[in-house]
């Protein structure tokens, strides 16, 4: 049985930390970065490399049209993932994500050579870069501000970012602009193959996960989720927070640029609209559903949110009724959002929860 | 540019900052006391311009006695969405209500689909309205433009008087700087928010049905408006009236100059004065309790 209710444990772990003399903090005073991994049973810290074995056999039976909804799924997760450092785990709610995402896939495209395909390595840093530094640019003004402000910031800079691309010819305006040839490795990865392009999603959404869920375990990770859980106190313990807040803007920039990579060598087409607001918004949608606070919850809401709009739009599936999605999907998140006060994660644990009284059920 | 162009212009802006204020003053008033983001705030604003382009031929030229019916049925209807979506959403995280409002928006822009049909439609202003007036020699003005400035400052007066001059208004200005305070001093909170809502709602909603005339209705009329709403929000403060108004004034001028002088980056120009303001201000102008 897995508990995820660690933020309420999280300011006694602290409170403990009082003897820790300022400028040496020691690991043990600072909080569990995500949910509390080591008292999760061995069989549950399975569920991602299970999940990976199983997407690693999808191109031996689904068809392209699965396939791709796949691959659609594995970059909007590895978008997901990289806001979760911020707004899960770090409490950094960031309403122009997307901007990071487009600068990315812009790089990919505007950065790649005239003729001839660009080097894969080269390319990918380049729009990581590129991201990054747009991060470290914006990370630097806005982590000056606090809460809703932050989030309003966050949004000013990406839709700056957004009329720069729309309003002027930098990158072919409000059309968008296409990417000749797409980047690979010779005689080891060709991205034009749809198969070679899914595995190398499936590796940069693995790495992705690896990644963070190694950061959260690490000095680094606890020391974000202590800003999250009361940044007074981390200063006071000797932590410089806005380095710590700056360096997790820069990275989670980069990943969600690496996102942007990705749709832009599979779409082979960047335009400004992937830099729009709704983008911010619906990525943050997937992780408010999933639930904050967890990997697996990015993940798992990036997943249902895109299934759910696929199923909904699809003629297939719910007849005339697909021309209305928007009506379809909205009820279902209003249902969604009224019955589940955690996201998906904090199902189970409601589900558990239910006998007991209301007011009990509401004590977090 | 001579003297009348930039007078012209500076009416442009005027009027459109005060239509800004009408819609950032009840996006504040919800933001700041019930601590909602509202994203569906801009839907609210398609709301009144579908109004005005349904109640408009069965008005004729009763045109303000149509704002104030549209008005009357924009606040039912937000004192009854308040009851039904948000009421129980209080004690959760701020980030579900954000997420229950982002899902209004797909919901209401559907039922405008449904209802209404995806054209683009315009609104006739009322005969009364529809001329112009000579502004100098070789200029002129339209008169429904300067009726939409009076319009709203005769509202934002209103506005004014109730936050500042009545018992209501006590509550709310209390509730926007100290919400549990004012739960402890025994204040039905539940009520007031249910209040601060619909007004919300109606505000943005005259807002709407104001603008109907001067811009088409079309679908996605809302989001545009709505992140600049959340601009001039975030740089007059949170909860501000006062400040809204200057925001909204600021973000008029920098708006309508912008595209004057700077045709191709003007979109930038409101973001670029939010990031300024901002990082001069980390809260804004009217700084709550300062």
């Amino acid at each position: 049985m897995t508990s995820t209710r660690a933020p309420a444990s999280v300011p006694t772990a602290l409170g403990g930390g009082g003897a820790v003399a300022p400028g040496a903090p020691a690991h043990g005073v600072l909080p569990a970065a995500a949910a509390p991994a080591a008292r999760r049973s061995p069989a549950a810290a399975l569920v991602p490399l299970v999940g990976l074995a199983l997407l690693a056999t999808v191109p031996f039976f689904a068809g392209e049209y699965l396939q791709d909804l796949v691959v659609k799924i594995m970059i909007l997760a590895i978008f997901a993932l990289s806001l979760e450092l911020l707004a899960g785990t770090t409490g950094l709610v960031s309403l122009g994500h997307a901007a990071f995402l487009g600068i990315g896939a812009y790089a990919a495209v505007l950065l790649a050579p005239k003729t001839g395909a660009g080097s894969l390595p080269v390319m990918l840093g380049l729009s990581m870069l590129c991201a990054a530094a747009y991060a470290l640019f914006v990370g630097a003004l806005s982590l000056r501000t606090r809460g809703v402000y932050f989030i309003m910031v966050t949004l000013a800079f990406a839709q700056m970012a957004y009329f720069i691309f729309h309003d002027t010819k930098l990158g072919g305006g409000s059309d968008g602009i296409y990417l000749n040839v797409k980047p690979g490795l010779p005689d080891v990865l060709d991205l034009q193959n749809r198969n070679a392009f899914f595995y190398f999603a499936l590796g940069a959404l693995a790495a992705t996960y690896g990644l963070l869920a190694a950061l959260l375990r690490s000095r680094f990770g606890h020391a974000l989720a202590g800003i999250r859980v009361n940044e007074q106190r981390m200063r006071a313990a000797g932590f410089r927070t806005y380095g710590y807040k700056l360096a997790a803007f820069v990275l989670a920039g980069a990943l969600a640029g690496l996102a942007g990579f990705l749709i832009a060598v599979r779409d082979g087409f960047v335009n400004p609209e992937m830099l729009a607001w709704q983008e911010s918004g619906t990525v943050l949608l997937m992780l408010i559903l999933g639930g904050l606070g967890h990997l697996r919850g990015a993940v798992l809401g990036a997943i249902v949110f895109t299934l759910l709009k696929e199923l909904y739009s699809s003629e297939g599936w719910v007849g005339p009724l697909a021309g209305h999605w928007q009506l379809t999907l909205g009820l279902t998140i209003i249902a969604l959002v009224a019955t589940m006060p955690k996201g998906l994660m904090g199902l189970p644990a409601q589900l558990r929860r239910r006998p007991r009284p209301v007011e009990a059920a509401d004590d977090d | 540019m001579d003297l009348t162009t930039f007078l012209i212009q500076c009416l442009n802006a005027v009027q459109y900052g005060l239509l800004l204020f009408l819609l950032a003053s009840g996006l504040t008033l919800i933001f700041g006391i019930m601590g909602v983001i509202n994203l569906a705030h801009g839907s609210f604003y398609m709301l009144g311009a579908y109004l005005a382009f349904s109640l408009a031929p069965l008005f004729g030229p009763q045109f303000l006695v149509m704002l104030v019916c549209g008005a009357l049925l924009s606040f039912v209807f937000g004192y009854l969405l308040e009851w039904a979506f948000f009421s129980y959403l209080y004690q959760r995280d701020h980030l579900q209500q954000v997420l229950m409002t982002y899902a209004l928006i797909l919901v209401f822009e559907e039922l405008r689909s449904l209802l209404v049909g995806n054209d683009v439609h315009g609104v006739q202003a009322p005969a009364w309205l529809a001329g112009t007036i000579a502004l100098g020699d070789r200029m002129t003005y339209p008169t429904y433009r300067l009726f939409a400035s009076a319009a709203c400052i005769v509202i934002a007066i209103g506005l004014y008087v109730v936050v500042n001059r009545t018992r209501l208004g006590m509550m709310i200005r209390a509730g926007a700087s100290n919400r549990d305070m004012v739960r402890g001093l025994g204040i039905d909170i539940t009520r007031l928010y249910r209040i601060v809502f619909a007004a919300g709602v109606a505000l943005a909603a005259l807002a709407g049905m104001i603008a109907a005339p001067l811009s088409s209705v079309y679908p996605g009329m809302g989001g545009s408006v709505l992140i600049i709403c959340f601009v001039v929000v975030v740089i007059g403060g949170i909860g501000s009236i006062t400040g809204a108004l200057i925001a909204s004034l600021m973000v008029g001028f920098v708006d309508t100059f912008g595209k004057v002088f700077f045709a191709e980056l003007s979109g930038i120009g409101i973001y670029l004065l939010m990031a300024i303001i901002l990082i001069w201000r980390p809260e804004g102008l009217a700084k709550r309790g300062a």
